[in-house]
């Protein structure tokens, strides 16, 4: 007879835990007990040495589908004689290291429930388990219990805490365990927010507001979605116009693979990532027949389709829609809308319905935006179902928080070796979002009980995200430059302690030598870095004027390649001769133009030159329509930049290149020919430069980081060129490697820096 | 002989000294008689508190659309006095005169100096001149400072903002700093925009005598604007402050050039216009003594004081969101990506 005690770490909690324990320890005859504490799990275990091992080479193996486990240590202890395996009530611990797991899809065997019309639950829209449901939304603190959840509202009936006491049962301590009897409830609100009392089956009665073209505001998991019809093109239309939303694309929510496959082309990894627990909104390939409204996605080749993830997503999608559209329910670059309260006030005028549960959502979170690159995942949103999972860092260090960038702002907390991202903030020139990002930060440092020791932001002085480390005058602060973060961010990502050359690809980004860089190839590690070199400098007439119209960088695009005689093409840019004169003079003068080697403007630049877009009416949008312009098999061809010794810097002109474009379009040659000439010029600069960091430093190592590697056909040519070429290519995986990756990157350099000055 | 341009022996304390201020300066800007000069003016105390400030223009061009250098020093001045609640008196001018200036040029600033004066009811009773080499200044700097006495026992500060507070603005935004930034450039613009350089002492007595205590601040948003103002005010007074974007008072020309060159009109600056902080029963009446003057015809409610100790500025944008306004580090920056 031994005893043993183990203690788990990880994600064990709401997770169907200690139930597995419990069966398994009945199986193999050992007796004891499990109890959650703070830190994790912790059981005491008495039996034969045999029947003790094959309990505990279950225990590693056979974990429940959504534990992850960080920490497994058993040590010996004294013999108590124990009658039987039991479970027991949770105990705070010192630390309170337990992990609260991402909100996840429903579980098969939830569905199957759910459309059994002999279920107790048939057609109950909140039905979950252990496997599944909501949780990072609805926590409000740790240990995960229900008295730390938003479900502390409802008190369950006998039935519901029949199985949560069961240890036997899919339910047991399934914290949100709910049914109709004594759970949380659908209602349809009219476009005033006043119930509807004569309506039945709400479900029913939004799918019929649907049909008939209606906007329904829907309360999901994470926050609202505004639904439409996306078959419906009147409907589309005026959401757009409600929304005051021209041009980007709606996400697509669709009952089920197959219907998804109506829409989109769909490889294998594609269908791994769509149907993963997460369910994340996956970019897709249209199929010319998909028959839904051009305005879902106008200009655009892909859909971003997800399938459903609640119960209540399941019976809505089960109304045979062929899509929903489901966009975030906000206005503008306000956070999503996430309360019953205030929905019908910010949604005023927008919705003619509301489709609301009286479940609070304690933490809003966006749907993920994710597609496959390179053969792989590639997050290019990281929120819902994915937070707060943590990424494993190589080694401890001090607790950092990072509070990321201006734009698509998530922070970072680290704690030891992991880094947990928090879900995507936003914008945080909006005064919500930037409340969001406060109470974001007391929730992560809550839930994961951790103050932190330093403060990491970028060295930009006037992004917000600064002025609230600056605020928090109590911490010791790092600045850490933009392009370096990303750097770090895409080594972390790929679990890499060591030097690398970052080709760091992006919008902008504020440079250690007070020019605006966002085309950059670094070397460095998570401590240090140097600009090895970069794409040469174009003035930005108007500051950020000149991201909003890529026209303007069209403009300083000419006049760096021609000089003051700058050639005349035929695509209108929408400017009068008087302003452009007013921008050349601009230029000339060095006045509000900043320089910059931004990438990102770059493409913009091309974009209009190549008459595909004047002027953007969102983030990303030249280049976008850019690289979708190109047509299968449109060649090798390729633009030339020039590229010089500045010093012991590479500098890659793009004159040579913008006179290509010219010339391309001076002979009639349309977008998809100039696209792809530019996206391959873009990848042989690449690999040439990197060739000659390669001479210089013996550097093979090689990471894409920046907005810009989101471009599918930049990211797989010049990741296959590099690897060809011998180097060890890294692209993002975890994280997005755009600036909601960013985070990651600031923890990790100051983490390093913090450290080294405080030993 | 005499020189049309400014040598350095004008600043020698020798002949050529006197001539400059005997020919040029004095008969211009007080008309003192050589005999009545002194190292100091004397001056007769009117009891009370006094008002007392000082600034130095540098302002490049020296003439611009609407103005120049001269009427600056003094509307700026007058200005600052009477922004502290008080009724500007006296003035002292510090001339810093690079050699090489046209005298021309000068007697045209003294002489702007002169008339801004006397709209503004104020009188220039001391001053100095200093000649430094070419290239050791920018052709003309001046100092003013002034005096100004109190007509009431109120105290009008920037800590005084307070909850429910309407904000107004005595007129459009960014008049001045694209004036001059277009001055300087050289920029050929679709509509010319003129300064707004003008004395607000009058209005300032107007609203001090008839809106009483509702009137608890009052500031000119001149460098930084009028974002940059509001934001100093929100922090003294321990405020929240809202504007409203579509009631910001901006002419097209100006919102026209500021378009093009990426520029908010909110931290462009100012040279006759004034913020008020007025309790909202009287923000109405205080809006009709604005627009009696003519340098308020534009005058508009902006906004108004929301919330109490966080200093927060927000922009209530034209589709309904909230932006926070905050001072800039240095040069505004790009920040979208
Ligand atoms: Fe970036
Ligand atoms: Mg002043
Ligand atoms: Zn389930
Ligand atoms: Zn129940």
């Amino acid at each position: 007879m031994q005893r043993k005690r183990i203690e788990i770490e990880g994600i064990v909690q709401g997770v169907g835990f200690r139930p597995f324990v419990y069966q398994i320890a009945r199986l193999h005859g050992v007796r004891g007990w499990v109890c959650n504490d703070s830190r994790g799990v912790m059981i005491e275990a008495e039996g034969a040495s045999l029947s003790l091992d094959s309990f505990l080479s279950d225990l590693r193996d056979k974990i429940p589908p959504l534990a992850e486990i960080t920490r497994f240590d058993v040590t010996d202890c004294p013999l108590q004689g124990d009658k039987q395996f039991v479970i027991r009530g949770s105990v705070e611990a010192a630390g309170k290291t337990a992990r609260i797991t991402p909100d996840t899809h429903v579980c098969e065997a939830c569905l199957g429930e759910l459309f059994d019309p002999a279920d107790r639950r048939y057609r109950y829209p909140f039905i979950n388990c252990t496997h599944c449901g909501p949780r990072f939304s609805i926590v409000t603190g740790i240990p995960y219990d229900r008295d730390k959840s938003t479900m502390v509202d409802f008190a369950m009936c006998d039935a519901c805490r029949e199985e949560y006491e069961d240890p036997s049962s899919r339910r047991f301590h399934a914290q949100p365990n709910a049914c109709p009897d004594c759970g949380p409830q659908v209602r349809l609100l009219s476009a005033q927010g006043q119930p509807l009392l004569e309506i039945d089956d709400p479900v029913a009665a939004t799918a019929e507001l649907l049909r008939q073209g209606r906007i329904v505001a829907i309360k999901g998991l994470g926050g609202f979605h505004l639904a439409v019809d996306a078959g419906h093109s009147e409907a589309v239309a005026e959401l757009r116009r409600r929304k005051a939303r021209d041009e980007k694309p709606f996400a697509l929510m669709v009952r089920d693979l197959e219907a998804a496959r109506a829409l989109v082309r769909i490889d294998a990894a594609e269908q791994a990532l769509l149907t993963s627990t997460a369910r994340p909104i996956v970019l897709l390939d249209q199929v010319p027949e998909h028959g839904l409204s051009p305005l879902v996605a106008p200009r655009n080749r892909s859909f971003g389709v997800m399938l459903p993830y609640t119960p209540l997503h399941h019976l809505l999608l089960h109304e045979n829609f062929r899509a929903l559209v489901m966009t975030s329910a906000n206005i503008s670059d306000e956070p999503i809308v996430y309360r019953n309260d205030d929905a019908p006030q910010r949604l005023c005028g927008i919705a003619d319905a509301y489709l609301v549960h009286d479940r609070r959502i304690h933490t809003r979170t966006d749907d993920s935006i994710a597609r496959v690159l390179a053969d792989r995942p590639m997050m290019l949103r990281r929120s819902r179902g994915y937070v707060p999972r943590a990424v494993s860092l190589s080694s401890p260090r001090p607790a950092v928080l990072a509070l990321g960038a201006e734009l698509k702002n998530t922070l970072c907390l680290t704690q030891g070796d992991r880094a947990f991202l928090s879900q995507h903030i936003g914008d945080l020139k909006n005064h919500e979002v930037y409340r969001a990002l406060e109470q974001s930060a007391a929730h992560l440092e809550e839930i994961l009980a951790t103050r932190p020791a330093v403060l990491a932001h970028d060295l930009h002085p006037d992004y917000l995200s600064t002025h609230y480390a600056q605020a928090r005058d109590e911490l010791p602060r790092v600045a850490v430059q933009h392009h370096h973060a990303h750097l770090a961010s895409c080594l972390a990502d790929n679990g890499v302690d060591a030097p690398a050359i970052g080709v760091i690809f992006d919008g902008i980004g504020l440079g250690l030598d007070g020019t605006i860089w966002g085309g950059e190839f670094l070397v460095g590690d998570f401590e240090n870095f140097r600009r090895a070199g970069h794409l040469a400098c174009l003035p930005m007439p108007g500051g950020d004027a000149a991201t909003r119209e890529p026209r303007r960088m069209a403009l300083s695009a000419l006049l760096h390649a021609y000089g003051e005689d700058i050639p005349q093409l035929s695509h209108d840019d929408g400017f009068t001769d008087q302003e452009r004169r007013l921008l050349q003079q601009m230029v000339a003068r060095k006045l509000n133009s900043p320089l910059t080697s931004s990438c990102g403007r770059l493409f913009d630049a091309v974009a209009a030159l190549a008459g595909v877009r004047q002027v953007v009416s969102y983030e990303g949008q030249a280049a976008l329509e850019l690289e979708q312009a190109i047509e299968r098999g449109d060649g090798a061809a390729a633009y030339r930049f020039e590229i010089r010794n500045d010093g012991d810097l590479l500098v890659c002109d793009p004159a040579p290149l913008i006179r290509q474009v010219v010339e391309d379009v001076r002979a009639g040659h349309g977008p998809a020919w100039i696209s792809i000439r530019f996206h391959n010029g873009l990848a042989q600069v690449i690999t040439e430069v990197c060739r000659r960091i390669r001479l210089q430093t013996g550097l093979e190592r090689v990471v894409l980081s920046g907005g810009v590697f989101q471009n599918r056909i930049l990211t797989e040519k010049t990741n296959r060129i590099l690897t060809e070429g011998g180097f060890d290519v890294l692209l993002h995986r975890q994280v997005p490697p755009n600036d909601g990756g960013l985070a990651l990157g600031q923890a990790v350099i100051a983490g390093r820096r913090f450290g080294k000055k405080s030993t | 002989m005499k020189s049309d341009i400014i040598l350095l022996g004008h600043g020698s304390g020798g002949k050529l000294s006197h001539q400059l201020l005997d020919d040029v300066i004095i008969p211009r800007l007080s008309g003192v008689a050589q005999k009545d000069q002194n190292d100091a003016a004397v001056l007769t105390s009117p009891g009370g508190r006094l008002a007392f400030t000082t600034d130095s223009y540098v302002v490049d061009p020296i003439f611009f659309a609407g103005g120049n250098i001269g009427d600056l020093a003094v509307n700026g001045t007058v200005n600052d006095l009477a922004m502290a609640g008080a009724r500007p008196l006296y003035l002292s001018v510090g001339l810093i005169l690079e050699e090489g200036l046209p005298i021309s040029e000068l007697e045209q600033v003294l002489d702007s100096m002169k008339a801004a004066a006397a709209a503004a009811d104020v009188r220039i009773v001391t001053g100095d001149t200093k000649v430094v080499p070419r290239g050791k200044g920018d052709r003309i700097f001046i100092n003013t400072a002034g005096i100004g006495t109190f007509e009431h026992d109120r105290e009008i500060l920037g800590s005084g903002a307070r909850p429910g507070d309407r904000i107004l603005v005595s007129g459009t935004l960014g008049d001045h700093g694209m004036a001059v930034l277009a001055g300087r450039e050289g920029l050929e613009l679709q509509s010319p925009i003129e300064s707004d350089s003008a004395p607000l002492n009058f209005m300032v007595a107007d609203l001090l005598s008839e809106l009483g205590d509702a009137l608890h601040v009052l500031r000119d948003p001149t460098r930084g604007g009028v974002a940059t103002t509001l934001k100093e005010i929100a922090l003294q007074s321990d405020v929240d402050l809202t504007l409203e974007e579509t009631q910001l008072p901006v002419s097209d020309a100006v919102r026209g050039a500021c378009a093009i060159l990426g520029l908010d009109p909110l931290f462009v600056a100012n040279e006759g216009k004034l913020l008020a902080f007025v309790a909202p029963q009287q923000s109405e009446a205080a809006l009709q003594i604005m627009r009696r003057h003519p340098a308020g015809r534009q005058a508009a409610i902006i906004g108004e004081v929301t919330g109490q100790s966080a200093g927060k500025v927000f922009l209530r944008t034209a589709i309904g969101g909230l932006r926070s306004i905050e001072m800039l580090a240095g040069e505004q920056l790009p920040r979208i990506c």
